[in-house]
């Protein structure tokens, strides 16, 4: 198989307005004989399924949420990038592309990600016009801050609640194309595969969650905006319904999975509390502009400290190590999010971690609060300080918040061309679903950029170029590709109830978790990748020969929901892990402990590695086939990544 | 591993917990026991535990709303012991921890009661109706691709703070689920309040109200008699201001009407 990214001719600047010229259009009056399959209400889902029943196409959405406005979108909430240079301090589309770039480790596309910061500053202008309540200045203009990694200010917020509000925007628009009758909204709709038909994907087949019933859904294309796959690690900031399933049955029919091992782990979250936690609860980064990360400066201070034998107040300045500042002084605590996550491990692995587990580093608003005030700081960050005394039960007002990272984004995802085209003709893939723009690493507030850019401006016009070639003629599930799909999907359910052995969905998925983030976390190494394949084969058999579940498929069944959802993730895990071991550097959230500069920095490898790796199902238990993606970059210069 | 507060000893606890088979079935009070709950869980890893309990035991777990458990996708939606999302202020279910509790206490668990949210199954409800709302005006009608500079237009931050303050509303129906008239009223309010302060809002802010209020009345939500409770008892802390809007912009709508939707 070769892999064709069709990324357009021409100078990097030019290559989006060329294409938007050179693919083919839909006649108005033909839009309505398309019908397009979205799966996944999110920013992406959300932002496609409005933007093309705008066009006129006929959209049928699908989410497992009760409503369109639950997707995990709501819950980001430091801000979005856009290349507007309203500030005035030197930012323009090519350095939102040069800092995206760089900012992935030089593992991503540059024409896609050009194209990413072409169209963020459309996205914002979008989201206002439709009421979007960004954060404005006194003079009446929009607001702007820096975020970890950029040296501009370039992101544009809504409080601690951009995710929401722009999801809310975008369910905004989705609700008005349903009121008009050219989105069919079906909640409540779990896909369970992906039907191909002559090589095409024409439908989906879906399960009705309240009542059981198995449904067919025929179009002339599927749409995937199934957000990531970060709870193969069963805990992460993900929400708890965020699954792989969508995406894993279409990569089980033909679409190749790409980068799956590109994992972010976000260093600012809420530590562990014990056993029975259920998900890690982000703080957003922008805390870092004006908190100051630190551990104490000895291991026998830190000791004292987990004993409570002393207060985190009782350490003296000078027994304080600020590590990021230290070793990174040129961007200190705004370093990029692999980079400070590994330092915060590291200060652990060295028994200097604080709280009861020592698996937490601190941050600290002492000296913003002295500098500027508690009501400023809380102004800024109130509600993110509220949520962090609730969760833990301390204020940070008074002492340092402890935090640690944890599994945020996953910039894999089903391969995608240039149209965001998978490698089925016919199935497109957006947001977190694909792997396209982030490279190894995703900088702070791209992530929203990314899933708008993709929905509202890049799929209304590459999705024509596909339709345009296919006949308008009537879709129907009455080709035997559609029984034969939905007997499958039966079958599957029957023998997930019928296994009747002792142990819980939670509890596979719990251990798979821990494996996933033993070997194939933070920092992974060929010995240890090894020994975890073997550990999520044979986990994988217990998970099919005793796994248990109550009640009838016939009903809300939210064990039978979670089974489904782990039994891909096994599966899932073992791609990563294939993945992890057969990238022989470490780039951006890769960090391979045999490839590592003598400072501990991540080593890339840019002569054998600069690929994107893109993995072929081969059947059950078959191991998957490997296909290469070379990465050309002919506009920036591959650097070692310095934050020093 | 050790929580934030080490101190703390765990927890015996009865739950009283309304099971209901489906839509259409009869559903009942059915009595539990959790042990060894931590202060430092959650309200929802404490039901997780019970959950785990009963399907080792060949019981069926209770049903639940829940997703991102950060107090923001308006999932959860429990009635606890009489209070929507249980007893600490400004918080949802999710964020509620069992350190609010002590050992030995009786927590009633039941769904959101209200007739334009029928229960799916034990404490899953239907919450449908407020898409409706939203699907009947809760939007600007601007198509992708014809905006103006986002700076174009200027907006006072005062302004800009309250329709972001109206626009937090997570939509989980706590509002309605406290209110003895089941109404939706801070819900719709708090959308239209958002809209009706924004200039981008103002074109069609007419149409708007009278449209989303004619969806809730159908919907059979109750009507409003200003007692508040819903403004109490929200989450996010949605302000009762919203509904004073509402009212004043319903009012003006009807007097000067030229809506021919």
């Amino acid at each position: 198989m070769i892999l064709d990214s069709k990324i357009p001719e021409g100078p990097l600047a030019e290559k989006w307005e060329k294409h938007k010229f050179d693919v083919k259009l839909v006649n108005p009056a033909n839009k309505r004989k398309y019908d397009i399959i979205v799966v996944g209400t999110g920013l992406a889902g959300a932002s496609a399924a409005a933007s093309l029943a705008e066009l006129g196409y006929n959209v049928k959405a699908f989410t497992y949420h009760d409503s369109p406005r639950r997707a995990h979108s709501i819950a980001a909430q430091g801000g979005i990038n856009a290349a507007k240079n309203y500030q005035n301090d030197g930012d323009s589309v090519f350095r939102l592309f040069y800092d995206t770039i760089k900012g992935g480790d030089y593992r991503a596309r540059e024409a896609n990600v050009y194209r990413l910061a072409q169209v963020s500053v459309n996205i914002i202008d979008q989201c206002v016009a439709q009421g979007v309540p960004f954060a404005r200045e006194y003079g009446g203009l929009l607001a702007n801050r820096s975020f970890g990694g950029a040296q501009v200010s370039r992101t544009f917020y809504a409080r601690g609640q951009t995710g929401q509000q722009l999801l809310l925007g975008a369910y905004s628009a989705l609700s008005r194309q349903v009121a008009y009758g050219k989105v069919k909204l079906y909640t409540r709709s779990e896909m369970l595969d992906l039907v191909v038909v002559d090589g095409k994907a024409q439908g989906i087949i879906t399960r009705n969650l309240i009542t059981g019933e198995i449904e067919t859904h025929a179009a002339h294309a599927v749409v995937l905006a199934t957000g990531g796959y970060g709870n193969v690690f069963y805990l992460s900031t993900n929400a708890k319904y965020c699954n792989v399933t969508a995406p894993w049955r279409a990569h089980k029919k033909g679409a190749l999975f790409a980068n799956p091992c590109f994992t972010q782990i976000h260093p600012t979250c809420i530590p562990v509390s014990g056993d029975y936690q259920s998900k890690l609860t982000l703080m957003s980064e922008s805390l870092r502009n004006d908190g100051r990360v630190w551990v104490p400066a000895t291991k026998e201070t830190a000791e004292r400290l987990r004993a409570g034998q002393i207060r985190v107040q009782d350490i003296p300045e000078e027994e304080r190590d600020y590590f990021l500042e230290r070793k990174y002084p040129a961007f200190g605590n705004l370093v990029p999010r692999d980079v400070a996550s590994r330092n915060a491990k590291q200060m652990c692995d060295e028994g200097r971690g604080v709280g009861g587990s020592g698996l937490a580093v601190y941050l600290d608003f002492a000296d913003a609060i002295k500098r500027n005030g508690a009501d400023w700081v809380a102004q800024k960050y109130g509600n993110l300080f509220d949520m962090y005394a609730k969760i833990t039960g301390e204020n940070p007002y008074e002492q340092p918040m402890r935090i640690y990272p944890a599994v945020h984004y996953t910039m894999g995802g089903l391969w995608v061309d240039y149209n965001l085209q998978t490698t089925i003709p016919g199935l497109y893939a957006t947001g977190e679903c694909n792997f396209s723009d982030h490279g190894a690493n995703r900088l702070g507030a791209s992530a929203l950029m990314q899933g708008l850019a993709d929905g509202y401006f890049v799929i209304p016009y590459t999705i024509g170029d596909y339709l345009a070639k296919t006949a308008p003629k009537p879709v129907t599930t009455q080709h035997p590709a559609f029984q034969e799909a939905e007997a499958a999907v039966r079958t599957r359910i029957e023998k997930l109830m019928s296994i009747n052995g002792t142990r819980t969905p939670d509890d596979f998925h719990k251990a798979l978790g821990h494996i996933m983030w033993e070997y194939c976390g933070m920092a992974r190494n060929a010995k240890g990748l090894e020994f975890a394949k073997a550990e999520i084969q044979k986990l994988r058999r217990e998970f099919w020969s005793d796994l248990k579940i109550t009640g009838l498929n016939e009903e809300l069944n939210q064990t039978l929901e979670k089974a489904g959802r782990v039994a891909d993730f096994l599966e899932l895990g073992e791609l990563m892990i294939d993945d992890a071991y057969d990238r022989n550097e470490s780039c951006g959230g890769h960090f391979r402990e045999e490839y590592a500069t003598e400072e501990g920095e991540a080593q890339r490898n840019d002569d054998e590695y600069a690929y994107v790796a893109a993995w072929q199902y081969m059947g059950d238990n078959q191991p998957e086939v490997l296909h290469k993606e070379q990465l050309h970059f002919e506009n920036v210069k591959l650097t070692q990544r310095s934050y020093k | 591993m050790a929580g934030s507060n080490p101190n703390a000893k765990p927890m015996n606890l009865t739950l009283k917990v309304w099971r209901q088979k489906n839509r259409a079935a009869k559903g009942g009070i059915v009595e539990y026991k959790v042990k060894d709950i931590s202060p430092d869980m959650s309200f929802l890893e404490m039901l997780d535990v019970l959950n785990e309990d009963l399907l080792r035991k060949g019981d069926e777990p209770v049903a639940f709303d829940h997703d991102c458990r950060e107090g923001i996708c308006g999932s959860c939606n429990l009635f606890i012991n009489g209070r929507a999302h249980g007893p600490e202020k400004g918080t949802t279910t999710c964020q509620l921890h069992m350190r609010k509790f002590s050992d030995g206490d009786t927590i009633t668990i039941e769904p959101w009661r209200a007739n334009a949210f029928p229960v799916n199954k034990d404490l899953s409800v239907d919450r449908s109706a407020f898409d409706r709302i939203i699907q009947a005006g809760g939007y600007v009608s601007v198509n992708t691709g014809g905006a103006p500079d986002g700076n174009e237009i200027p907006i006072p931050k005062e302004i800009a703070d309250r329709a972001f303050e109206a626009a937090t509303c997570i939509g989980c129906g706590a509002c309605v689920a406290s209110c003895k008239n089941a109404s939706a009223m801070l819900f719709v309010s708090a959308k239209v309040s958002q809209l009706a302060l924004l200039p981008q809002g103002n074109v069609e802010r007419k149409a708007r109200v009278e449209n989303m209020v004619a969806q809730m009345d159908k919907e059979g939500f109750g009507a409003c008699t200003n007692i508040g409770s819903c403004a109490a008892e929200c989450p996010v802390g949605i302000s009762l201001e919203n509904i004073a809007i509402l009212n004043r912009e319903f009012l003006a709508a009807k007097a000067t009407s030229n809506n021919l939707v």
